[in-house]
Order: C-alpha cells, then structure tokens, then sequence
C-alpha cells in the first residue's frame, strides 16, 4: 500500500528518487531546485540510501559526473533549474547523443539578465534541441510518478536517453501537498535494475563519445533523431502499465473539456490546474472553452496534438517563454508547425505571460481566452500578445 | 592493422551501435591522418645520433626506431607539423613540401 503524506514536493522528488534506489547523484544546487539535492544528501549521509553523493564545483560538473557513472553502469540521478541547466547545456548534447539515460529533475526558472529565481519555462525551452526526453508536470503526485516512469523509460534498451521531468519552479518545488509514496517492492517491481548494454569495462573495452569525420556524422544523427522519435512508443507503454499498476494515467496531451469545445486553452506545467477551474466558472456561465495540456514535450507528440484540437475553431496557446524576435511563444510555434498542413484546423493565437514568476490567476486566464477570441474575430497588430504586461 | 567489418562510408546509421559506440578497441589506428599532412621529414641519418628528442617530441606519437635504430616518422600518421625537425639537436631533419 502506498503511504499518503503531506511532503514538499521538492523533498518528495528526493524519496522518488531514493524509491528509485540510485546509485550516484552528481549536484550543485541552485534556487528554487536545492532542497531536493540537499534532501538526497541528507538521505546519503545518514544511511538511509546507499548511494555516492557527488558534490561537484558546477552544473558543467554534474551533468558531467552523471554521464561518467551512468556510462560505468550506474544509475544517475541530479536535477537543477535555470542559468544551472544552462551552465549544464553542452554536456546535455553529450549524455543525449552517448545514449545514457541519466534522470534529471529541472525546477523550471527563468534566466537573467535581470537576475530572477522565479518560475518560467525560458530554461525548459533553451534545451529543446538537446535530444532530451522532457516531460512536464502540474503538480507534486505528478513529478513523483513522473520521476519514477523516467527511470524505466530511461533505461528501456529501446530507448536509453535521458530524461528532464520539468516542476515550475517555487509554484511547485515549495509546495507542501498531499502525495502518495508508492511502496518499495512495488517500485522494484515496476522499475528494473538498470543494465547498460555496453559499459565501460576493462574486460570489454568500448570507446564512448568518439570523434566523427563528415563521412560517420549524419548517420550519427539519424540514429539519434529515430530513437528518440520511436520512445514516444515506450513513453506511451510506461504510463499504460504505470497506470494499471498505481491507478494514475498520463497522456502526452492531457484533455480538459476539450472533445467538443470551440475554444481551447493550451497550457504546460503548474498553471494548467489554474486553468482548470478557469474552465471550469466559463463552462459554468455557458461558455463553449475546453483546455489541453501539453505534457511531452519531447518526442513532440504531433498526432496528440492533432487530436485534442480537430474541432476546435480557435486554439489559445499561451507560453512561459519569449523567442526573441520570433513568430510566437515556443511552444505555440510547434503547435502551429503540427497543424499547418492540416485541411481544417483552428485559429492558432498566441500570448506569452506568467514570466519570471509572475502568477496568472483563474480571472487572469479568462481574460487570455476572451482576448484570444476576440483576436481571432479581428486580428491583431501583433504576431503575439503579452499578457499582464503594464503598457 | 585491422579493418572494420564495413568501411566509414559503407555505415548505414543502421548499422551503428548506440551511442555511437565504438566496441573495437584501437580503431582510431585506421585513420590516415597523414593525409592531413602539406609538409613531410626527410633524413639524413649520417648525422643522427640516436638519441630520440624527435620520438619524444612527436604529438601525433607516431615515430619509431627503423630496423637500424634511426628514428623515423611513420607517414600514414605524420601530419607534417614539424616540430620534430626543429627539435632535432643535429639537424637530421628536413621538412619538405609534399608536392616536391
């Protein structure tokens, strides 16, 4: 039976990932992700987990030491937030091309300049490219069942990449919420010992992380590019037998009233349960608006996607990250791309908000949808709004 | 040396293993970086004394004592830089343009 606790979520990461029975957690800590490292160290230092606790000079140096202990047999585990996974991102490339599948916990922040430990999405987004399996989550049960389903996804030999499980940062790291804590047998059971199937070992020499002419460098890449395409399979299979084991279901696209609604709502991470009862009072008042929540990231669900809005009229994106001078927020310019070869497909508007911490609140979001439908109806100046911004 | 079951460019990405491992140990031995090379040594080992500043020098790591005990550059390695003619105490050494 599972034990039902009130925990903080980022302390429940920790027994998630104690639950996981890692062996070597490299870390630097970092606002708003340090109390789950320091929680995995407390667990280290009085016995309670038999594990090497690495305490590394940098992020560059974790993600580092993680690879190594993964890529000698080791199950891994660290987790970090902002300018942290940004200090991490060229040895993000190196564990995603070796194929090791680390497991890292990523206390969503937003990046400086000006300096801000406060919740967005600017750092998940700024890794997209990594070749990292990224998931995200809405609330504490989420990333503890997501941490668990990223070791077996991880090390599944017909994925072995490694996998980022987003958590907003502070909206959902300091938060004190109900969780149930599986038992460890029934951890044991659902997630088996990690066996990499070409280790570094002395008696079977490999060389790892070789260098690659023009002539060896694509086929590299394509082999990269259709392993992670193809875990969206075992994704999908690990949250099946996740959910018949525990009772709790995820989907790569989360549906909220959205089967028949005109309008949607598509949100990621924490501010999709804002959204909810935000859908809930309109729905409530009469009003024809359903939400989705898009929770793999990568692999990019595309035919989730295409599902979840094919009767929608107008589809309302909003983003916890800036382009730069690009089209739209992030994720709204990849759901834009999965749609537009479509033959009928909704009015795709996109906001950017909730950055650097600030909250969206339930009249907040009903103020994104009725200014999503009216862009809609007569267009905007803009090829994107941002919202809550003092003018 | 050995040869690779499939040359670089018969690989399909089929064929590689994950994470591009490489499971033959030694196979960067393969590659021809003399074909990097503009320049390559020359010798006259009338003045050499054998005392091997070159073989230490070498970053490539790729000379070795000939038969008679002369230091010499293996040139499928060799990629020219030279260092080891400027090191050489008794100039047995002369670099010369490939395309002489």
């Amino acid at each position: 039976m599972a034990r039902r606790v009130g925990i903080e979520v980022s302390v429940a990461i920790a027994e998630a990932a104690k639950l996981a029975n890692v062996d070597v957690i490299a870390a630097y800590p970092i606002t708003p992700q340090t109390h789950i490292v320091e929680h995995l160290a407390r667990l280290v230092a009085d016995g309670e987990l038999d594990a090497q606790y690495i305490p590394v000079e940098s992020e560059h140096s974790a993600m580092s030491a993680c690879l190594g202990a993964s890529a000698a047999g080791a199950r891994a585990f660290t987790a970090t937030a902002g300018q942290g996974l940004e200090l991490m991102h060229e040895v993000l490339y190196v564990a995603s091309s070796m194929q090791l599948p680390l497991v890292m916990t990523v206390a969503n922040r937003a990046l400086s300049a000006p300096l801000s430990v406060w919740g967005d999405h600017s750092d998940a987004m700024a890794v997209r490219d990594t070749g990292w399996i990224q998931i995200f989550t809405e609330n504490g049960q989420e990333v503890v069942d997501n941490v668990l389903c990223a070791f077996r996804i991880a090390e599944d030999h017909r994925v072995l990449l490694p996998v980022m499980i987003h958590l907003d940062g502070f909206h959902l790291t300091h938060m004190i919420e109900p969780v149930l804590l599986p038992e460890q047998s029934e951890v044991d059971q659902f997630i088996p010992p990690y066996r990499y199937p070409l280790p570094l070992d002395p008696d079977k020499p490999v060389t790892m992380g070789a260098f690659a002419p023009p002539i060896i460098y694509p086929e590299a890449k394509k082999a990269q590019q259709v392993h992670i395409t193809r875990a969206k399979e075992v994704v999908l299979e690990c949250w099946r037998e996740f959910g018949d084991i525990f009772g709790r279901y995820y989907s790569p696209v989360e549906n909220y009233h959205s089967e028949e609604a005109k309008v949607l709502l598509l949100t990621m991470g924490s501010f999709s349960e804002t959204a909810r009862a935000t859908i809930d009072k309109m729905r409530e008042e009469g009003k024809d608006v359903g939400l989705i929540s898009l929770r793999l990231w990568r692999p990019f669900p595309f035919e989730e996607i295409r599902q979840a809005v094919k009767n929608a009229e107008v589809l309302i994106v909003l983003d916890r990250a800036l382009s730069f001078g690009g089209p739209a927020g992030p994720v709204c310019s990849e759901v834009r791309s999965a749609l537009y070869n479509e033959e009928e497909k909704p009015k795709v508007i996109s906001f950017v908000g909730g950055l650097g911490g600030r909250d969206i609140s339930v009249a907040g979001f009903e103020e994104v949808i009725n200014r999503g439908i009216e862009i809609s109806q007569t267009g905007s100046e803009q090829e994107f709004e941002m919202f809550g911004v003092r003018e | 040396m050995r040869q690779l079951v499939k040359s670089e460019s018969e690989l399909t990405w089929k064929d590689l293993e994950i994470g591009s491992i490489v499971g033959e140990p030694g196979s960067a031995s393969q590659y021809q970086t003399g074909a990097w090379r503009s320049q390559r040594p020359t010798y006259d080992f009338t003045k050499c004394i054998k005392c091997g500043i070159c073989y230490i020098f070498c970053p490539e790591g790729c000379i070795g004592q000939n038969t008679e005990g002369y230091f010499e550059a293996d040139l499928f390695y060799c990629k020219g830089c030279g260092i080891c003619a400027r090191e050489c105490w008794t100039q047995v050494i002369t670099m010369i343009e490939e395309e002489e």
